[in-house]
């Protein structure tokens, strides 16, 4: 069970390989900037595994990703994903199945008019609460998996096809409120496949406090129309590693939230000492049916799950990322057990001009 | 079920409590003078490169180890769309990268 919004995107993997060809091909066309604006590519490697109630699955997989300024005000950058899932055989079977996924995440091109003003064009990450486009990557997440509602309120696919405005709307010395908006057509393109809707979310910062709070909002404007309402809060006190981390989010057939907290122990001999690199987390998730249709990806049932974690952060820039979750519902509880180790590279995508 | 959901609050209650110790016990040797983050006191850009990394970058995640200077700049223009940053904050997180 990986990240929910990377396994609803599956592709034809040869079309993502074409994709990708094509976007680096723009990105080999652009003209040279600056000495320190040379196009990279980052990402993260890793492989997961992931026993879920006595079945365990293993994942090799890769998120690259591109970036790539064009001038002063424009950046375009993509990311992607390709992994191969092995999971044992149903009914009691011996041996083990195999699947593969492949596309794009997103590939948006960026027009920075101001702090204040930003136009993206393409196939862009919905900006629904934070999960989706702060979070999701491998290399960020603090869980192998993502929480239980992450599905809703991104229109099954994690992505939108068409325009976003954001930006900040106020920046004061102690407060801020940014905001985004976007507008995705309706596209049947197998690489680029994405639900007519709108939405947007505003946040507002408190840099003292280190405190943020936000409100999303989207609609489906497509078959059954819906809305789906989050709100997050995110606290990261100043001059610690503790973060906390919460969403809510409430759909049309489902609601549920999370609350998430970790706690890099640096305090014990620096961040680089064995003990510093230890990163105990801890997640509580419930999600609550609101009817008997289950069309958003949440669980079937009212569930509630607890996850206790504990990274290691290697040097070079590796984690290793394990966690037991208890999962309680109706239907039954069991256990999840996820190993994994992920390394994230961050190169340059050519040998840059000498300063 | 009811068993089930205490054992379920008791384990959230110990977790919590566990963190809320851990972070009083970072929290708790700052002796420093409180620094006003939002402000460079101290008129080092890189302080103020420093500042807006703290708040903006590492709120998801850690600073990657080590990277060549030659996309320094394209890594702050990524910053700068995921983070609303002004120019200032721009300029400040790339004398950060390179000082």
């Amino acid at each position: 069970m990986l990240h929910p919004v990377v396994s609803l995107k599956y592709r034809n993997a040869s079309r993502a390989i074409c994709c990708c060809g094509f976007a680096l091909a723009v990105l080999a066309a652009m003209p040279a900037g600056s000495a320190q604006d040379t196009p990279l590519i980052s990402g993260g490697v890793g492989f997961f595994t992931s026993t879920n109630a006595g079945k365990t699955t293993y994942i090799p997989i890769v998120e690259p990703l591109l970036a790539a300024p064009l001038g002063q005000h424009v950046l375009v950058e993509s990311r992607a994903a390709l992994l191969e899932s092995f999971s044992p055989h149903s009914a009691n079977q011996p041996g083990y199945s195999h699947s593969h996924f492949a596309g794009l995440t997103y590939l948006q091109g960026d027009y920075i008019a101001s702090r204040h003003f930003t136009v993206v064009g393409g196939e862009y990450l919905i900006p629904f609460n934070t999960y989706n486009e702060r979070l999701s990557p491998i290399w960020i997440g603090n869980f192998q998996d993502g929480p239980l509602i992450a599905p809703l309120g991104l229109f099954s696919v994690g992505s939108g096809l068409g325009g976003m405005l954001r930006g900040n709307a106020i920046a004061r010395r102690n407060y801020s409120i940014d905001y985004s908006y976007f507008y995705s057509a309706r596209s049947g393109n197998e690489q680029f496949s994405a639900k007519r809707g709108n939405g947007g979310r505003s946040s507002l910062y408190l840099p003292e406090k280190r405190l943020e709070l936000g409100l999303s909002y989207d609609r489906v404007l497509q078959g059954t129309h819906e809305n789906f309402y989050g709100a997050h809060a995110w606290w990261e006190p100043a001059d610690t590693s503790f973060r906390l981390r919460s969403e809510f989010a409430r759909g049309h057939h489902a609601q549920g939230y999370w609350v998430e907290a970790d706690y890099r122990m640096q305090a014990f001999g620096g961040a680089d000492s064995a003990i510093g690199r230890l990163e105990p987390v801890f997640r509580i998730q419930q999600t609550f049916r609101r009817d008997t249709i289950v069309s958003d990806g949440l669980p079937p049932v009212n569930t509630q799950r607890a996850d206790f974690g504990l990274d290691y952060n290697l040097p070079h820039n590796t984690r290793i990322l394990t966690s037991y979750a208890r999962q309680f519902s109706s239907t039954g509880d069991h256990n999840v057990w996820e190993t994994g180790i992920v390394y994230r590279f961050l190169f340059p995508a050519w040998k840059g001009k000498q300063q | 079920m009811i068993a089930k959901h205490c054992v379920f609050v008791v384990l959230v209650l110990a977790s919590v409590s566990v963190f809320a110790v851990a972070a009083q016990q970072s929290s708790a040797p700052q002796a420093k003078p409180f620094k006003d983050p939002t402000r460079n006191q101290s008129g080092d850009p890189k302080d103020d490169g420093e500042r807006v990394f703290k708040q903006n970058c590492s709120r998801c995640h850690a600073a990657p180890e080590g990277f060549s200077p030659s996309i320094s700049g394209t890594i702050v223009r990524h910053m700068r769309v995921r983070a609303s940053l002004s120019r200032h904050d721009e300029e400040a997180l790339l004398h950060f990268f390179n000082p």
